[in-house]
C-alpha cells in the first residue's frame, strides 16, 4: 500500500501520471509540490512531456512560473559559482561542490527544477584557512553570530559558520567534512576531494563522483535535520540512483564505495525509502546487502519514523503521527551530531537563548 | 454567482468552509471565522465572482490566534496552506492583513507575469502605469481617477502578460493609507471605504471599494500608454512634465516584483513596455485639478 500524500507521489514515481490529473489533482499536486520545493522539477517534467500548453489557464500559468523560477535558478547558480571559481581559483587545491549547486551545474537529471537557497562547497580542511581569507577578500562574510556560534561551528560542526556575499546577498557553507566533527559515524572527507571529477569550463570547481553524490545526499538526509526538504532530498537520491544504472556494476560500485566511506547505515535508508515512496528500481539482493549490519527487527520503527519525517511537507501529505516524527527525528539528528556530553549543554544554551529572545544560528 | 447575492449570514458561513473569490485571473480559496472579514469582504468585494472549481490558485486562511493573548490582545494570522509569511497583527487589523496577504501571494508566486510596483487604470483600452515611490500621492490619484470613471486594474501590481504585452488587472480595492483616507471621503461623498485599521505598520489604513465598471470588466487588457510618476505638492498646480525615458526604466524595472527573475524576458518585455508608452511626472496640489488634466490625456 502507497502511504497517502497523492498525487504528489505518484507523480515523482511517475510524471506521465500528470497527463490524467484533473483540476482537483492539479489543485493539490501544486500545493503539495510547491512546499515540498518540487514544482518547478515538476514543470520541466510537463514540459518534456508537452503537457504544459494543454493544461487550462491558470495551472498552465502556475507551471510557466515555476519553470520560470527554475531557470532563474540555473542562471543563478553558474553566476554564483563563476564568482566562487575566479576567488579561490589561485589556491591550487581542489573546490567540491555538494548538492544542488553539483546536481545542476554536472547537469545531472537531478539538478533539473533543483531549488536552493544556498551552495556548499567541500575544501581539504588543511586549506579552511586560506579558503576563508580568499572569499573574505571576494565579499563572503560571516553574518552576526555570537561567540558561542562561532565555537559551535569551528570546534564541533563539519563547516565554518555560514558565509553571506556583501553585495549578491547569496549564501554559502564551507565544509570540510560530511559529517560533524563529534558525529559518532566517521567518514573519510579526503576520499571524496579525490575522486571527485573537474567541472567543465571551471579552475578550481570539482563535483563529487556520482557514487559520492548519492552518499553525501543519504548522510545529510538521514542524519541532518532538515525534514522539511526531506522529501526533495529523496528524489535528488532517486534521481542520482536512476541515473547511475546505465552504468555497469552501479549498485556494486555504491555499496562498495559506501563501505570504504563508512557510510553503509544512510545508504541502506536512501534505498530503502527511495525505493517504498519513489519506486527506485533497488534491486532486492542490493537492498539485502546494504542493510545487512542494521537490525531487522527495528524495521517497523524505523518506517514509522522515517516515512513519517519524509511526508511532512504539506498537510495533506501529514500522517496522523509526522509532529511526533518530526519531533524525534529533531532528537535524533542532535544525538548522531555529538554525543550526550556535549549535546545536552548545547541544547540547554539553546533553550536559555531562545527563551531570552536572542538569536542563535545553531 | 457574485458575492453580493450572499446574505452577511450566508459569506459567513461559506468563509467558515471556504469561499472561493476570484480576482481578474486569480482565484483565492479564502477560510476565516473572522466577523471583521466578512464584513469587509461584503463591504468592498460585492460584484466580485464567486468560483466554485475544484482548482484555485491561493489557499488562504485568516484567524483569530488562540493563547493566553486571546483575552487581552487579540491576535489574528494570516496562513497560506500552513505557511505564515507575516507574524501575527491585532484582530482589528485582520482585513488589512488579508489584503496583504492576497497582494503577497500574487507578488511571490505570478512569475507567468511581469509584475512591476505600480497603479495601473484604463480609459478607452489604454493603459496608465503610475509607480510611485511611498508618500508620492500615488493611492490617493489612482483612487480619484478612478472615482472620475477612469478603470481600476490595480493599485499595487501592474501585471504584463509574457506573450503578449498587455496589462491585466485584479480589481481589488485600493489600500488608503492616514490623511488620504480623508482626503478621498471629501473628494468624492460617493467613496465606499471598509473601516479603517489604525496603528498598522503603514499607520491607519483604509479600503476603498472598486467601481462596478472595473469589477464587471476586469478581464479586459489594456494597451500601456502612459507612464506618469505622480508627486503630490501643497498648493502646486496641476502640470505633466516629460521624464526620461531611461530612468523611468531603470525606476520600473528597480522596483519590479521579479524583473530579474525573468531574466533575457524581463528586459524584453519591459524595453516593449516603454515603447509604446509616453513618460511624464506629474506634480499636483488639487485631485479636482488633476482629474480635469487627465481626462484630457490623449494616447
Amino acid at each position: 500500500m502507497k502511504p497517502r500524500c497523492h498525487p504528489l507521489l505518484s507523480v515523482l514515481a511517475n510524471p506521465t501520471v500528470m497527463a490524467e490529473l484533473d483540476q482537483a489533482g492539479w489543485d493539490k499536486l501544486i500545493r503539495q509540490a510547491g512546499r515540498a520545493g518540487l514544482l518547478s522539477r515538476l514543470a520541466l517534467l510537463a514540459g518534456d512531456q508537452g503537457l504544459i500548453e494543454k493544461l487550462e489557464g491558470p495551472i498552465q500559468h502556475h507551471l510557466v512560473a515555476a519553470k520560470t523560477l527554475a531557470e532563474r535558478q540555473r542562471r543563478a547558480v553558474a553566476w554564483e559559482a563563476r564568482k566562487l571559481d575566479q576567488a579561490l581559483a589561485k589556491l591550487n587545491i581542489p573546490v567540491v561542490l555538494l548538492k544542488g549547486a553539483a546536481y545542476a551545474l554536472a547537469d545531472l537529471p537531478a539538478g533539473r527544477g533543483r531549488l536552493f537557497a544556498d551552495v556548499d562547497i567541500l575544501v581539504p580542511k588543511s586549506s579552511l584557512g586560506k579558503v576563508e581569507s580568499a572569499l573574505l577578500m571576494h565579499g563572503w562574510h560571516g553574518t552576526q553570530h555570537s561567540a558561542y556560534d562561532e565555537r559551535y561551528y569551528r570546534q564541533w560542526m563539519h563547516e565554518l559558520p555560514p558565509l553571506t556575499h556583501i553585495r549578491r546577498q547569496t549564501h554559502l557553507d564551507v565544509h570540510h567534512n560530511l559529517l560533524p566533527e563529534t558525529a559518532r559515524l566517521k567518514t573519510m572527507p579526503e576520499l571524496v576531494l579525490e575522486a571527485s571529477e573537474p567541472l567543465e569550463g571551471y579552475q578550481a570547481l570539482r563535483v563529487p563522483c556520482l557514487e559520492d553524490m548519492v552518499l553525501h545526499s543519504a548522510t545529510h538526509l538521514f542524519h541532518e535535520g532538515e525534514w522539511g526538504h526531506g522529501l526533495r532530498d529523496l528524489v535528488d537520491l532517486d534521481q542520482l540512483l536512476r541515473h547511475g544504472m546505465s552504468r555497469p556494476n552501479w549498485w556494486d560500485d555504491v555499496l562498495g564505495r559506501a563501505e570504504a566511506l563508512n557510510l553503509t547505515g544512510p545508504l541502506a535508508l536512501a534505498l530503502r525509502y527511495a525505493r517504498r515512496l519513489l519506486d527506485t528500481p533497488v534491486p532486492n539482493d542490493i537492498l539485502s546487502r546494504s542493510a545487512i549490519d542494521l537490525n531487522p527487527l527495528a524495521w517497523p520503527w524505523r518506517d514509522a519514523l522515517f516515512i513519517g519525517g519524509l511526508l511532512t511537507a504539506h498537510p495533506s501529505c501529514r500522517l496522523a503521527y509526522s509532529g511526533l516524527a518530526e519531533f524525534m527525528l529533531y532528537i535524533r539528528s542532535h544525538a548522531l551530531r555529538m554525543p550526550i556530553h556535549l549535546l545536552l549543554p548545547h541544547l540547554l544554551h539553546k533553550a536559555w537563548t531562545d527563551m531570552r529572545g536572542e538569536k542563535g544560528e545553531t | 454567482m457574485r458575492l453580493n447575492e450572499l446574505s452577511l449570514d450566508d459569506l459567513r458561513q461559506r468563509l467558515r468552509a471556504g469561499l472561493q473569490l476570484v480576482t481578474g485571473p486569480f482565484t483565492f480559496r479564502i477560510v476565516s471565522s473572522l466577523p471583521g472579514i466578512a464584513q469587509g469582504l461584503s463591504k468592498l468585494y460585492g460584484e466580485f465572482p464567486l468560483s466554485d472549481e475544484p482548482f484555485a490558485d491561493f489557499h488562504v486562511r485568516i484567524d483569530a490566534l488562540g493563547g493566553p493573548r486571546h483575552f487581552y490582545h487579540p491576535q489574528a494570522q494570516f496562513w497560506v496552506d500552513e505557511y505564515t509569511p507575516f507574524k501575527p497583527l491585532p484582530r482589528d487589523q485582520a482585513f488589512a492583513m488579508l489584503e496583504w496577504g492576497m497582494n503577497w501571494c500574487v507578488a511571490s508566486h505570478a512569475h507567468y507575469y511581469l509584475m512591476l510596483h505600480a497603479a495601473v487604470l484604463e480609459r478607452d483600452g489604454h493603459a496608465l502605469i503610475m509607480p510611485g515611490d511611498p508618500g508620492a500621492g500615488k493611492s490617493t490619484l489612482t483612487a480619484a481617477l478612478m472615482l472620475d470613471g477612469w478603470r481600476l486594474l490595480s493599485d499595487e501590481i501592474a501585471l504584463i502578460d509574457r506573450n503578449d504585452g498587455l496589462l491585466y488587472g485584479l480589481a481589488r480595492p485600493v489600500s488608503l493609507k492616514n490623511a488620504s483616507i480623508d482626503i478621498v471621503r471629501g473628494h468624492d461623498p460617493q467613496a465606499i471605504l471598509g473601516s479603517t485599521a489604525r496603528d498598522t505598520h503603514k499607520g491607519s489604513v483604509a479600503h476603498l471599494k472598486p467601481t462596478t465598471n472595473s469589477v464587471l470588466r476586469v478581464n479586459e487588457p489594456a494597451q500601456p500608454t502612459w507612464i506618469v510618476f505622480p508627486r503630490w505638492k501643497s498648493g502646486a498646480e496641476a502640470r505633466l512634465t516629460p521624464h526620461s525615458r531611461s530612468a523611468a526604466f531603470l525606476h520600473l524595472a528597480s522596483h519590479a516584483f521579479n524583473y530579474s527573475l525573468l531574466g533575457q524576458l524581463g528586459f524584453q518585455r519591459a524595453a516593449a513596455l516603454m515603447d509604446r508608452c509616453s513618460c511624464w511626472d506629474f506634480e499636483y496640489g488639487r485631485l479636482e485639478e488633476a482629474t480635469a488634466l487627465f481626462r484630457e490625456l490623449a494616447p
